[in-house]
């Protein structure tokens, strides 16, 4: 999320789904909507019954593609040159919305003079460090904005608490050229930075013509300005790139570029695959950050003390100057009466990130067979993660494992039933991992609440007991955790100070002792300490340890003993305000003070949202007010003003320092300030922008024994490949496979090809095809369609096929996992793999049966089926 | 119908009007269809499958589930539920369903079902001696206070107050820093 927490402030979707149905153009892109997220797609075909234009650019034709009005075909990859074009062509035919972006954005501002463009560079940034292959990014600062200190901790972990909207320019610091002629504004500084972005280019690295490249950016470029807005949905075909949230960024600058962030029919949805994957990062069980998206504290530079921690992320100006607030009364939370002041209220308890803790830099770690215990809950990496039988045969190497799902999974069963021990390489007889399955509770058989993909808590309420000894994760931990405590209380050593301390007497219930759970989501609200009364939200929270709250974004969401706003069920409007909560403060789009001009009043008529009452003297409108209700438009900070009182009345973003949408982002990206077209790390073409660097240079390709890749353009590798979702499975199969009716509809994997890449190889529908790539074969069956299109790239025929992802070696249906293929890699600012886009080569032919992965021990990847 | 020849269909038609479709036409048997959710309870939820939020309406008797369907005052869903959505109720009966804790012993070919308060103990024990093994005070002065050696990986398809736990004890509880999930972007 640091795509939109960067450009925006705020690591979340901007808007909600149902004001889709007001926009006046939506792009679609990296996200097959109709498919992953078909009732959301209802407010999609609302905006198109309304009138709007629906593009949807998409490597393969899907249900999305038919219910667009134009559908796109791309080169997997290549997204960064599309929407860097449509930057150019927003730029150079004078289409950006300019009163929004003098005054919204931070077009005007000028830059270094010691800042060279990746234009100047061949390909990178100033501040590269080729050595170390991280960015020193000072000479990215606002000119005369003061030099902070460089990034904290180890540069090539933590990107999360980016989230927050950046760490450098904590001050509102800056010179503008409200002309934007300067040449070193960040208006022409864009200009110049995407001025090879032709359609030229297009055609030739995304395989979209001219004539459809002027189509599409007509239709989307016209839908904005003062009557009009236009929208963006991406999901994980935008995010699962070396590259992916520079591509998002470029969706951001588009948008702000036509003023169309804060209003309605506007922003970027971003499209979570999950139930909670929202509410996963904001409530984090992620390695880089805290809940409310606080950066964990990284050992020898934040995490030295409280005060360091405090001095690192706290704002001079803009909402982060209440950082301080937030963590104490986390710390509270966390530790209850032993978080003193003496103590830094228990900081120095919290553990220090001393390196890059991600889920593929632990499990390599663990292949390596330095780790002891791996819990896993309700995830399935033998089926879902990449380089799956990397990941399955490092399960061999741990000592212990607990599995928690609702059925015995692949990754439970991996000692037994993998292809590893199918194919002789692995035996249950030598694996010594110990291995404990429990049964976990369905969403019907506890009380919680989940954040959807617009950031909308939605309480779901226990119905029934879960069955036998299934039990909710809510349960497992509070018992887990009790015996530990139990445990640490007789024992007083410094390690043990922070378990002793920490606050764990939840409630429990009923003949299985299922703790409270509204008693959690309290904590999470909030309370003052004295009183323990819930804090009504976090205009409340103090740094002074006089109130404790779970996740400063959620505070408000349970404001009196008996109001639990996740739970309400009265819809009053049509941006359903009265139904659950919103984070932050039950707003649904966000940025919301956009939608009216400088001066208070809306744009236009038709597209009023929120708006200054001047009889009142207060923001109103349709939606709750992203801004302080009483900051007048023309409010002015006076001298020497801190927080969001150093804001002036016409700045939107109100949790940048600046006030600013970033269409730059000075700091807090690990990439660069602007997104640049790579190529893929498995490309089947130079980069033709900058030879010298094919793929992002900060990200990771994990090159190792079991991890290989193949070369640029590789003979052996000739197609590229792109792993997608269907309709009738979900994710990794766990909850789907099983399921009869589900099994049936999508009983078998299948690779989806053009016709005339079968006719080309030799195969017909139904047919087995063993597909391969450095690290794997699979099997799958031959499903040929003109869904998928030969493109034409740099004046050659390229194929793509696509493998849907959900099948494993368990359930009702099985079959090979298109996961074994992916390579682990980890983009530089939230360490994602690429898995939308690899190199392969597609063969008539069933793989052998058990272990497909043909590497020998030397390490030369055997490519003979 | 204190007359038992007036169930007939064709008496009822002659003596009683209609025009002999649907409620006249029905058996008895048929007029005292009742639907199956018929005086249930209903809880409200969510589907728990992707991030769209679609509402569900929850209906249940005497500790059982009797079905799950779309609930038609969500904002969001309008009562619609996807292929998926639509299986949720299969998802939490079906019969592949675990119910039972299962252990494998270090080498074992096997399960063997296991007790589940004796399977938390030995989980418990388990995280004890790993930690105690692996765990680092400090550095240089510093404060390190955690362990790289046990990890954790969820989350995505978990309650906030479920991750909100998780986070507590195995972060600031234990000192795990190995924790991930599904999450990225």
């Amino acid at each position: 999320m640091p795509g939109l927490g960067t450009s925006f402030g705020r690591g979340g979707a901007t808007t909600a789904q149902q004001d889709l149905a007001n926009a006046d153009a939506i792009l679609i892109m990296g996200s097959s909507m109709a498919e992953n997220h078909p009732v959301g797609f209802q407010w999609v075909m609302e905006a198109r019954k309304r009138g709007a234009t629906i593009i949807h650019v998409d490597p393969r034709f899907s249900r999305t593609s038919a219910m667009a009005d134009i559908w796109v075909p791309l080169r997997a990859g290549s997204d960064i040159v599309l929407l860097g074009a449509l930057i150019r062509y927003v730029l150079e035919n004078q289409k950006d919305f300019r009163e929004y972006v003098l005054h919204y954005t931070d077009a005007p501002v000028l830059l270094r003079d010691d800042f060279r463009d990746t234009e100047d560079l061949g390909g990178v940034f100033s501040g590269w460090d080729e050595q170390e292959k991280a960015y020193d990014p000072t000479t990215w600062a606002y000119r005369g904005a003061p030099v902070v200190q460089k990034g904290v901790g180890n540069s090539r972990a933590g990107g999360h608490a980016k989230d927050r909207g950046g760490e450098q320019s904590r001050e509102n610091v800056y010179e503008r050229d409200l002309t934007l002629q300067n040449p070193r504004c960040v208006y022409q500084v864009l200009r110049r930075h995407f001025s090879r972005y032709t359609p030229e280019l297009v055609e030739e690295a995304c395989g979209i013509s001219k004539d459809v490249f002027y189509k599409i950016a007509e239709a989307f470029c016209s839908a904005s300005g003062p009557e009009k807005t236009a929208a963006i949905c991406y999901a994980v075909g935008w995010t699962q790139h070396s590259k992916g949230v520079q591509i998002i960024r470029a969706a951001a600058i588009l948008q702000l570029l036509l003023g169309n962030v804060g209003r309605p029919g506007g922003g970027i949805l971003a499209l979570r695959g999950h139930a909670s994957i929202q509410g996963s990062t904001d409530i984090p069980t992620l390695y880089d950050i805290l809940p409310g998206y606080l950066p964990m504290p990284f050992f020898g530079s934040d995490g030295q003390s409280l005060e360091k921690y405090i001095e690192a992320h706290k704002t001079e100006s803009g909402w982060w100057n209440n950082f301080d607030k937030y963590a104490v009364s986390l710390l509270k939370a966390y530790y209850g009466d032993a978080a003193t002041p003496q103590n830094d209220f228990g900081f120095d308890w919290l553990p220090r990130v001393t390196g890059d803790h991600s889920h593929i830099g632990y499990w390599l770690d663990m292949a390596d067979g330095k780790m002891e215990g791996l819990f896993v809950m309700g995830q399935n990496p033998a089926v879902g993660a990449p380089n799956s039988g990397l990941e399955r045969r490092a399960l061999a190497k741990l000592k212990w494992l607990v599995v928690r799902d609702m059925v015995e999974t692949e990754t439970a069963s991996f000692w037994y039933d993998s292809p590893e021990v199918h194919g002789g390489e692995m035996r249950p007889e030598t694996i010594d991992t110990e291995v404990f399955f429990f049964p976990g509770a369905g969403h019907a058989e506890k009380d919680g609440c989940f954040t959807n993909t617009q950031r909308l808590n939605q309480f779901h309420e226990k119905a029934v007991d879960p069955p036998g000894d299934a039990r909710s994760e809510t349960w497992f931990m509070y018992h887990l955790g009790r015996r530990l405590k139990e445990r640490a209380a007789r024992d007083a050593r410094p390690r043990n100070a922070g378990l002793n301390a920490l606050n764990w007497d939840y409630p429990a219930e009923g003949a299985i002792r299922e703790p409270v759970v509204e008693e959690v989501l309290k904590e999470i609200n909030g309370y003052t300490v004295a009183d323990r009364k819930q804090v009504a939200g976090y205009r409340d929270l103090k740094a002074d340890g006089s109130t404790a709250c779970g996740c400063w974004i959620y505070s408000g969401i349970f404001p009196n003993t008996n109001e639990n706003r996740a739970r309400k069920r009265e819809a009053k409007d049509a941006l359903g305000h009265g139904w659950g909560w919103a984070w932050p403060s039950d707003r649904r789009i966000l940025y919301n003070r956009a939608s009216a001009r400088p001066d208070g009043s809306p744009w236009s008529e038709r597209k009023k949202l929120v708006w200054w009452d001047q009889e009142k003297q207060q923001w109103t409108g349709y939606d709750v007010p992203d801004f302080t209700i009483t900051k007048a438009p023309d409010y002015e900070p006076p001298e020497g003003a801190k927080g969001d009182d150093a804001l002036a009345g016409d700045k939107p973003f109100i949790m940048h320092p600046d006030g600013f949408g970033w269409i730059w982002v000075a700091s807090g990206l690990k990439d660069g300030p602007l997104p640049t077209h790579y190529e893929p790390l498995e490309a089947p073409i130079t980069n033709i922008l900058y030879p010298e660097h094919p793929s992002d240079p900060a990200a990771s390709k994990l090159e190792r024994e079991g991890n290989e890749y193949a070369r640029t353009a590789d003979p052996d590798f000739p197609y590229v490949v792109t792993t997608y979702r269907l309709t009738e499975h979900h994710t990794a199969g766990g909850m789907s496979r099983y399921l009869s009716h589900l099994a049936e509809l999508q009983p078998e994997f299948f690779c989806e090809m053009s016709p005339e890449l079968a006719e080309e190889i030799g195969v017909e529908q139904g047919s087995w095809v063993t597909v391969s790539t450095a690290r794997a074969s699979i099997e799958a069956r031959a499903q040929i369609s003109t869904r998928m299109k030969p493109l034409r790239i740099n004046g050659k025929t390229l194929h793509q096929v696509g493998l849907p992802y959900h099948w494993g070696y368990k359930g009702l249906v099985k079959g090979d996992s298109a996961n074994d293929l992916v390579a682990l890699s980890e983009e530089p600012n939230v360490r994602i793999m690429e898995s939308k886009t690899l190199l392969c080569n597609v063969r008539p032919s069933r793989s052998s049966n058990g272990s497909r992965r043909i590497t020998e021990s030397s390490g030369e990847a055997q490519r003979s089926i | 119908m204190a007359n038992p020849f007036m169930k007939w269909p064709l008496l009822r038609q002659i003596f009683q009007g209609g025009d002999a479709r649907g409620f006249d036409a029905m058996s008895e048997a048929t007029r005292n269809l009742r639907p199956k959710n018929d005086g249930a309870e209903v809880s409200r939820s969510v589907c728990p499958y992707c991030a769209v939020g679609c509402g569900q309406l929850v209906f249940h008797q005497d500790g059982k589930l009797i079905s799950i369907e779309g609930d038609p005052e969500s904002p969001i869903s309008r009562g619609h539920l996807c292929p998926k959505g639509a299986a949720s109720y299969e998802l939490l009966t079906h019969p592949q369903r675990a119910k039972q804790v299962l252990y494998r012993a270090p080498r074992a070919k096997s399960w063997t079902q296991m007790d589940l308060d004796t399977a938390m103990d030995m989980v418990a024990e388990r995280v004890w001696e790993s930690r105690e093994r692996t765990f680092v005070e400090e550095q240089d002065g510093q404060p390190v206070m955690h362990t790289k050696a046990i990890a954790h990986l969820g989350g995505a398809t978990l309650d906030n107050e479920e991750n909100y736990l998780i986070k507590k004890l195995f972060a600031a509880g234990l000192g795990m820093v190995c924790i991930s999930n599904q999450a990225r972007i």
